[in-house]
């Protein structure tokens, strides 16, 4: 993995009449890394992809390109392109027209090459004389990959680039875009509410909340090893008995007694949430919380009402760092 | 279902077809007869009237209108889109900005006109406090030309282009900006490559509206113009009036009205939005 960081947020803050919509936000983004701001609406990640593009004018701080200021740069003038969440595309302009605004603003007459190259690389062939009333919703979030793609920005910028797509393709485009920005080496930074998608794409996650980056870190490492009850929760479903959490698939539940060694609660299952390959059990202990056991589906022969154990190994609770 | 239907569109049918239809077929049938000697008409069928608007005299009138309607559209373009521009992208005050475009309907268009003549007229505002202040000595003609003719008609259908402009920029996607922005362009490029393309739609919408007054003023061209500045809309007036020429001035009327029928039927027939 490369080292050097292609953009530095140095104390980014960003005030709007009566909020701060961002408080100090430090981060450095590898040069070719897939980079995710995830956190819920209004934590402050849109704000700062439109810092990074320049739509907004930062409060406090610094955003360094290549190790360059670029605070005092117009968004005409930053190496940075973003893809839009509505992917405004020019609706007088074609698929190939859209490709090539770049590129002539940029004084290049021959476009020819780069613009097939990039059709080819998003699979749009054929597509190039269509206008964007003419595409479906992936054809346009791919022209506006292309459009973005074919300046060689030193960063691209994608906002939320899957929700406006219907859910079955947007896990399908996950590893299409994970596996282009892999290929074309670009540095991505996305934003995204969604911690699916920013855990099964990104190199690293930053995530936000309040207008703060709460922990930045691997998927695998924010996941397993959250820095606070916030991204604990927010990655994905947390068990909390008694001020420790552990992960719904890491919860055992059986009618039997459990292994001596582990930590044990007996409950009584009160609802089946049958999920296809997988079933959560929702129980509530006899102090009162509420757990939810992962289970696969065919080991799953509980029913509401029945008394059962819960328990997991001291060793896969969540250890928060206090 | 069907019975709703009818019961709220017959107003609507019964004041167009009594209101307008009814008339126009009275306008057709006059523009066919002779003019009576002391006006209105005698049933005496000839296409004299339509052959008379080929004299070189009336065909200077038609073009002489056609073409100060065309330079008031352009100016009215020209003003009207950087005022809708500015007005969509100024945030809470955009209310407070259309409201003021809006002003200048709170009198009569004949008042307002009034209103310029007193600046402009020899003895007007303006001529009297340049001499005051000694930069002229001569009272600039600024009435009764065609320059007045222009300014009356620039200012009267102004508003009218710019709140469709208005509306179209209002409409538009935000983010198109941005995005050309974030691909390089800045903001001239962007206003000619992106904004005024996007909302080309809007353009044709507002000059029509600026366009087709413009060609049937008779007011502006007859009060700033000094009845100098003959217009189609002087010409077809003065028939009814002071020559008593009905038939001609019906004939004038109806040409009048297929040339504009012929523009919006073209620009509605373009592809887009056309008319708001």
């Amino acid at each position: 993995m490369p080292l050097t960081p292609v953009l530095e947020l140095a104390n980014l803050g960003k005030e709007f009449p009566g909020h701060y919509a961002l408080k100090g936000v430090y981060l450095a983004i590898d040069t070719g890394s897939f980079f995710a701001l995830l956190g819920p609406s209004g934590c402050g990640k849109t704000t700062t992809l439109r810092l990074i593009a320049g739509f907004e004018e930062a409060t406090t701080g610094d955003i360094r390109l290549n190790g360059q200021s670029i605070l005092h740069l117009r968004p005409y003038e930053r190496n940075v392109t973003t893809v839009f969440q509505s992917y405004a595309l020019f609706p007088h302009l074609t698929v190939r027209g859209n490709i090539e605004f770049g590129l002539r603003r940029r004084g290049i007459r021959d476009t020819a090459k780069p613009v097939r190259e990039v059709i080819e690389l998003v699979q749009l062939e054929g597509k190039e004389d269509r206008l964007p009333a003419q595409l479906s919703g992936g054809e346009r979030q791919r022209v506006a990959l292309a459009r973005a793609l074919v300046v060689r920005p030193d960063v691209l910028l994608l906002d939320e680039p899957l929700a406006a797509l219907d859910p079955q393709l947007r896990k399908q485009l996950r590893a299409e875009l994970k596996a282009l920005q892999r290929r074309v080496g670009v540095t991505f930074v996305f934003v995204t509410h969604d911690q699916e998608e920013a855990l099964s794409m990104s190199d690293r996650i930053a995530v936000m909340r309040g207008g703060c980056v709460e922990q930045v870190g691997s998927p695998r490492d924010l996941y397993s090893a959250p820095a606070t009850r916030f991204v604990a929760g927010f990655l994905g479903a947390v068990n909390w008995v008694d001020g420790s959490g552990v992960r719904p698939e890491l919860t055992r539940i059986t009618r039997e007694l459990a292994p001596p060694e582990v930590r044990t609660f007996p409950g009584r299952v009160e609802s089946i949430m049958f999920l296809g390959n997988l079933v959560h059990v929702e129980t509530r202990l006899t102090s009162g919380e509420r757990v939810i056991a992962e289970v696969p589906a065919g080991q799953s022969a509980f029913a509401p009402g029945d008394c059962v154990h819960l328990w997991w190994r001291p060793a896969d609770e969540l250890r928060l760092p206090q | 279902m069907r019975r709703l239907r009818a019961i709220f569109l017959t107003p609507a049918y019964t004041v167009t077809v009594g209101l307008f239809l009814i008339p126009l077929a009275i306008i057709l049938v006059y523009s066919l007869l002779s003019r009576g000697a002391y006006g209105g008409i005698v049933f005496d069928w000839t296409t004299e009237n339509y052959r008379r608007l080929f004299d070189p005299l009336y065909g200077a009138i038609l073009l002489r209108t056609v073409v100060i309607a065309v330079i008031t559209t352009a100016i009215c373009l020209a003003l009207g889109f950087p005022l809708a521009l500015f007005i969509s992208q100024s945030g809470a005050r955009k209310n407070l900005y259309l409201q003021l475009v809006m002003l200048p309907f709170w009198t009569s268009f004949l008042v307002r006109t009034y209103a310029w003549m007193f600046l402009l007229r020899d003895t007007g505002l303006i001529n009297t406090a340049l001499q005051s202040i000694g930069l002229i000595h001569e009272p600039l003609p600024l009435l009764y030309n065609d320059g007045a003719v222009l300014l009356g008609l620039v200012y009267g259908h102004l508003p009218f282009v710019v709140l469709p402009l208005y509306a179209t920029l209002e409409r538009m996607d935000k983010s198109l900006i941005e995005a050309s922005a974030d691909l390089g362009a800045g903001p001239w490029t962007t206003l000619f490559t992106v904004i005024l393309p996007v909302s080309m739609p809007g353009v044709r919408a507002a000059a029509l509206l600026a366009f087709i007054p413009s060609l049937g003023a008779f007011l502006t061209p007859d009060l700033l113009g000094g009845g100098k500045t003959v217009m189609a809309g002087t010409l077809i007036q003065n028939q009814f009036t002071t020559a008593r020429d009905w038939p001609f001035g019906s004939a004038v009327s109806l040409v009048l009205m297929a040339v504009v029928m012929l523009m919006v039927w073209r620009v509605v027939r373009t592809k887009g939005e056309g008319l708001v």
